[in-house]
């Protein structure tokens, strides 16, 4: 669905992404990890075409996106939902604002159907009762969720996260990945997460890709992931405290 | 598409290399501030529809309303200081009854148009600056373009509608309260007769001086839209890039505008 073919990205002299290869299938869960730097946003970007390759290709379901502009790009960017590390939710809109607002400028749906659609995927994400609220008035956590509404509103084909997690506590960071989780199950969409957060990416994914200086140095499930033997999985694992040990008794949700 | 990727400029090793380089990308800048500002005047027919009504309606009074105390206060002000000076220079020769014309002519030829220009680009141009530069570098500029929404439609369109629109209308309104300024000097400092001041205002000044300096002032509008909305679409650096990006509004907008007065002047009075 999704296919990196040796895309190299530099920022003036810096290189990024060096020989990127990574091919995500249609309706998986794919966890994008790796140390700072490691090229993980700069993949996201490229898959909506906020970055362009500085060589190689971006391929959508075969159609090449390094080149697209106005309403072939708008058409292919309609397929994708995209949360963003900050939210990065229009400050002067409500919450309900911010989520119907897709449907009130890409669609010709009436305000009666804006409402109940809204209605229904705050619902999802649990804030009814902050529909009202402006983005300033609310946790993270919530501007997180909001932001999750908005991407999901439009119900794409392809949902983007960077980084849900980050910035979160223990208990919202798990509240979000069983959103995403249960979001993956009930429209059945293909998921790109770009997470530091392994017990976040061990619970929610099908497959673990892991990025090093801008390459991939190895994509499994979760389950080969923790016991994998590439020192650098190895490195990243044991930084957090992750042990294969510990996960042996986790219940079957966690490692899928 | 107005999120763009950061610019690095090649290390140059020689210093016409380096000039030259710097002299390209300003070409560029001006290319795109004026893309941008083109494709916001492109999308007005849109301006009435349901979408767009709301918020082109909040930028008008934005721009409008809420400028009205300041400019009231340095149009008036600036009458009364222009009338003073005159006034005393036209006393030596017993020509106070002239402040009348002397103050309307500048204030419709050039002062109005230029004072109203700085006043809303150091107050409207920097807040516009300054929101889109926050939206920016939060990415929220970067969501819109991921929900095709256009964020020139969105966000330019109906600020270049409110400063094209008020420009003009501020303007007339700094010169007649700038008018009225000079005629409280002329009346209660240097004894001229409301009847004399106002007669000898018409006198001297034409038709010909209000079209000039209301079509300064539409230019004026569209140039502090141009560069506010550049400036805060290529804020990078949290911020102190948005500080940096309101400043340069301000900056920029002063020399341009200065700069666009004189040639204009120099175009319609030649």
């Amino acid at each position: 669905m999704i296919k990196f073919e040796n895309v190299i990205k530099e920022f003036g002299k810096v290189p990024v992404l060096r020989g990127f290869n990574l091919h995500i299938r249609k309706g998986e869960t794919i966890s994008l990890v790796g140390t700072s730097g490691a090229g993980k946003s700069v993949t996201l970007k490229h898959m909506v075409r906020l970055l362009t390759p500085t060589t190689g290709d971006v391929l959508i379901d075969g159609t090449r996106i390094n080149d697209l502009n106005g309403e072939e790009l708008g058409k292919i960017r309609s397929r994708f939902g995209y949360l963003f590390q900050s939210a990065a939710l229009l400050q002067w809109l409500t919450v309900y604002e911010n989520v119907a607002l897709p449907l009130r400028e890409n669609t010709r749906m009436s305000e009666k159907e804006i409402h109940k659609k809204v209605d229904a995927v705050l619902q999802k994400v649990g804030l009814e009762d902050a529909a009202e609220k402006l983005p300033a008035s609310i946790s993270g956590g919530m501007q997180k969720r909001a932001g999750l509404a908005r991407a999901v509103v439009t119900e794409p084909d392809i949902l983007l996260y960077d980084e849900p997690t980050s910035g979160l506590d223990p208990v919202t960071s798990r509240t979000i990945d069983e959103l995403i989780h249960k979001l993956q199950k009930d429209l059945g969409v293909t998921s790109v997460v770009v997470t530091h957060d392994m017990i976040s990416a061990l619970t929610i994914s099908d497959r673990i890709a892991m990025l090093h200086q801008g390459e991939v140095v190895e994509v499994t499930p979760p389950n080969e992931f923790l016991h994998s033997k590439n020192e650098i999985v190895r490195g990243f694992l044991d930084s957090q405290c992750i042990h294969t040990e510990f996960f042996e008794d986790f219940p079957e949700r966690i490692l899928k | 598409m107005i999120t763009r990727e950061p610019y690095y400029c090649p290390e140059c090793t020689s210093m016409f290399a380096r000039w030259g380089y710097k002299g390209l990308s300003f070409c560029q800048q001006v290319g795109q501030a004026l893309l941008v500002a083109l494709r916001a005047i492109v999308y007005i027919p849109l301006m009435f529809s349901k979408r767009n009504r709301h918020e082109v309606w909040y930028q008008l009074f934005f721009t409008g309303i809420k400028s009205l105390p300041v400019i009231s206060v340095v149009a008036l002000f600036t009458g009364m200081i222009f009338a003073v000076q005159t006034g005393i220079e036209l006393a030596r020769f017993g020509q106070e009854v002239q402040v009348g014309g002397a103050v309307t002519v500048v204030m419709l030829r050039e002062m109005g148009p230029f004072m109203t220009g700085l006043i809303i680009a150091a107050s409207v141009g920097s807040s516009i600056s300054a929101q889109l530069g926050t939206m920016t570098v939060s990415e929220e500029i970067a969501a819109l373009e991921i929900m095709s929404i256009d964020p020139i439609r969105f966000l330019v369109m109906p600020r270049m509608i409110a400063l094209l629109v008020m420009m003009p209308l501020l303007t007339l309104y700094t010169d007649l309260l700038a008018v009225a300024g000079g005629a409280i000097i002329g009346v209660t400092q240097l004894g001229v007769e409301v009847q004399a001041y106002l007669d000898n205002a018409v006198l001297y000044a034409e038709l010909k001086d209000l079209y000039t300096g209301l079509f300064k002032a539409l230019c004026f509008g569209f140039i502090i839209c141009a560069v506010a909305c550049h400036e805060g679409f290529t804020t990078t650096g949290g911020a102190v890039g948005v500080g940096k990006a309101t400043r340069s509004t301000v900056v920029i907008s002063f020399l341009v505008i200065l700069v666009t007065g004189f040639i204009l002047t120099k175009m319609f009075y030649n």
